[in-house]
């Protein structure tokens, strides 16, 4: 059995083990969505790092520094700052106010079934593009890092498939959450032996580093891998920058994965703590993507690594450049672990959404004859989503490009939801009609911007629309954020002043101010 | 049941103490995040718009654009500090109006049992 192999079946088996504990463990609808509430503050911060840092962040960064330099680093920096938006406006009302999703907010002083089916519409969809780029990855990348062991692309995809349906279906949010923890864990080892090892290699001087970056040679070319616009070029270049700035900053605060961490713990100072937890991580792995990034274009050479698999292998290339392939197992099985707690988390919130939004609230009016329904639903969307997500990567298939996916995933979060949910904390007038405008803008125009953009139209072959693009950017968020928030405002102004939904927002300002009422820990 | 009895919320949300709860709260969270949208935009206009001014070597090989990327990390766990400390003030302030609240709904259990 070949290394890679062996450390892949280890993970495996230890997160099997963490499903079965928590199978055990758990029982009650508060227990499988949020873990009992009974997760501490450091658990939760290192679990929300866990659930964020995506093949995207680990493989994706270091690869764009790889090759475009500078500008790939801007994608870290937007990364974490996005956090000071869930510390300072959404963590803790959230976690006051709500129950077990997003849309518990917006239902708690709006009518419920048309804000919760909008929500969890632009839940579903949030999670399912994001699920289809992180499956079509790991497919690719699995492939690629156990081509020795003869396993194919449409085997690494079930394979990911049926593990993250497993840790959900059986261990529900208390085995999301330690998956989570054991993965960024093993990640931020992982990134820091990569780093040290980079900088043993320029014999611990940064000025040697440093100098190193600014004459990489490219061809025959020796170029400044530090100088910015390497990727984002004139005349839109610009644009596109300020327009993913504003897609991360806004988006992470909107994506439904993430926010539903912070119903795990048992209140909303433990849910702020957790958050500082998860930036003091999160920072200090985007920092560390210098290392990474620079590392590989600097020791390993773009050359080699677009003849060794492209861009998204640059960090187990480095590692192996580095420290040879035993090291290059340990890091390519990180890169599988991050994959599979991703998608475990998307699959828990995806569940979570269509059984207590749409099933529970929007179907049964919110009164279950049987509250174990609730989760017998949510275990059965669990094995749904997980059989869709396999079919539809299978089908897409390894060529794929699914880049945008991600970018449309962000957009949504930020167009879509974050309006709506920062309007129904603080604007006492915000309207059911409102929140269903907002919502519908800024999904509909996320979507139409990412189809007419140059990631899906192009005159090159190999774009899906043979045709040059209508919206210059890549990101919609410049565009799709206002209108998200135009939508939400204008179809507040033009509906009438809901009494309802002003008495219940001095209900919910004091609840989420005061966390009087809030949802309590159970006893474990 | 007494419909004239207040409930929890009216009672909280007539506090004074309440109010000024919300006013410092807003009193932090409104300036810090206009302060982090501000800085964290200052980084793609001008590396965006001036890549050379933005790429002129200051510090050995690095130049002004990476510093700046690497001084909105310090930025961003500089505010998140400060809030965690203004937050720890704003959690004695809604302990102290649950307080009142307990206060407040003992005196009106006590009001009904004379009545």
């Amino acid at each position: 059995m070949s290394t890679p192999l062996a450390m892949f079946l280890g993970f495996i088996a230890i997160t099997l083990v963490i499903t079965y504990w928590a199978a055990r463990k758990s029982s009650g609808a508060s227990a499988y969505f949020a873990a009992g509430r009974n997760i501490t503050a450091w658990q939760n911060g290192i679990a929300v790092a866990g659930d964020y840092m995506s093949a995207a962040s680990f493989l994706g960064i270091a690869g764009i520094i790889a090759f475009q330099g500078y500008d790939g680093f801007l994608y870290s920096v937007g990364w974490l700052v996005a956090y000071l938006t869930v510390l300072l406006i959404v963590a803790e009302p959230l976690r006051n106010a709500g129950k077990y999703t997003m849309a518990d907010v917006l239902a708690y002083r709006l009518r419920p079934k048309p804000v919760r089916a909008m929500a969890s519409l632009s839940t579903l969809t949030v999670s399912t593009f994001y699920m289809i780029a992180q499956m079509v990855g790991a497919g690719t990348l699995v492939a690629l890092l156990l081509k020795d062991s003869g396993i194919s692309f449409n085997w690494a995809v079930t394979i990911v498939g049926v593990l993250m349906v497993a840790y959900v279906v059986f261990g529900g949010m208390l085995a999301t959450t330690w998956v989570q923890i054991v993965k960024a864990i093993l990640l931020m080892g992982g990134t820091i032996l990569l780093s040290f090892l980079v900088m043993a290699h320029f014999h611990f001087s940064f000025t040697e580093f440093f100098d190193a970056i600014t004459h990489v040679k490219d061809g025959d070319k020796v170029v400044n891998f530090l100088q910015p616009g390497l990727r984002y070029k004139a005349p839109y270049g610009p644009l596109d920058l300020i327009s993913l700035g504003m897609a991360l900053i806004f988006g992470t605060a909107g994506l439904p994965h993430i926010l539903v961490r912070f119903y795990t713990v048992p209140d909303a100072k433990t849910a702020r703590i957790s958050v500082v937890w998860a930036m003091a991580i999160i920072g200090s792995f985007y920092i560390m993507t210098t290392f990474l990034g620079f590392g590989a274009a600097t020791i390993v050479g773009k050359a080699f690594i677009a003849k060794n698999g492209g861009t998204n292998m640059s960090a187990p290339l480095l590692a192996q450049a580095l420290a040879g392939d035993v090291f290059f197992a340990f890091i390519s099985a990180i890169a599988f672990a991050t994959i599979l707690a991703v998608v475990a988390g998307l699959t828990i919130s995806a569940s979570t959404s269509f059984a207590h939004d749409l099933y529970t609230n929007v179907i049964h009016h919110g009164e279950l004859a049987d509250p174990r329904r609730e989760v017998r639903v949510a275990r059965i969307t669990a094995f749904v989503v997980g059989a869709v997500s396999i079919a539809v990567a299978i089908l897409l298939g390894p060529t794929f490009n699914v880049a945008f996916l991600v970018a449309l995933a962000f957009a949504v979060a930020a167009s879509a939801n974050l309006p709506v949910i920062v309007l129904s904390i603080f604007w006492k007038r915000f309207t059911t009609e409102g929140a269903v405008c907002g919502l519908a803008a800024g999904l509909l125009s996320s979507i139409v911007l990412i189809l007419i953009s140059p990631s899906i139209m192009g005159t090159d072959g190999k774009h899906l629309i043979q045709a040059a693009p209508i919206f210059p950017l890549e990101n919609p968020g410049i565009l799709s954020i206002p209108i998200g928030f135009a939508g939400a405002f204008l179809g507040t102004l033009f509906s009438r002043v809901d009494a309802d939904s002003e008495a219940r927002f001095t209900e919910l300002e004091v609840r989420a101010n005061t966390g009087l009422g809030s949802e309590r820990a159970t006893s474990a | 049941m007494n419909t004239n009895a207040k409930t929890d919320w009216d009672l909280v949300a007539e506090n004074p103490a309440f109010r000024k709860l919300l006013a410092a709260k807003k009193r932090f969270i409104v300036p810090a995040t206009i302060l982090f949208i501000v800085y964290y935009f200052l980084l793609p206009v001008s590396v965006g718009y001036w890549p050379e001014v933005m790429s002129a070597p200051v510090w050995g090989p690095l130049n002004l654009a990476y510093l700046f990327a690497l001084s909105q990390f310090l930025v961003a766990w500089l505010i998140a500090y400060l809030y965690v400390r203004a937050a720890n003030r704003f959690d004695q302030m809604g302990k102290e109006i649950l307080e009142d609240l307990d206060r407040a709904k003992a005196r009106q259990a006590a009001a009904k049992g004379t009545l």
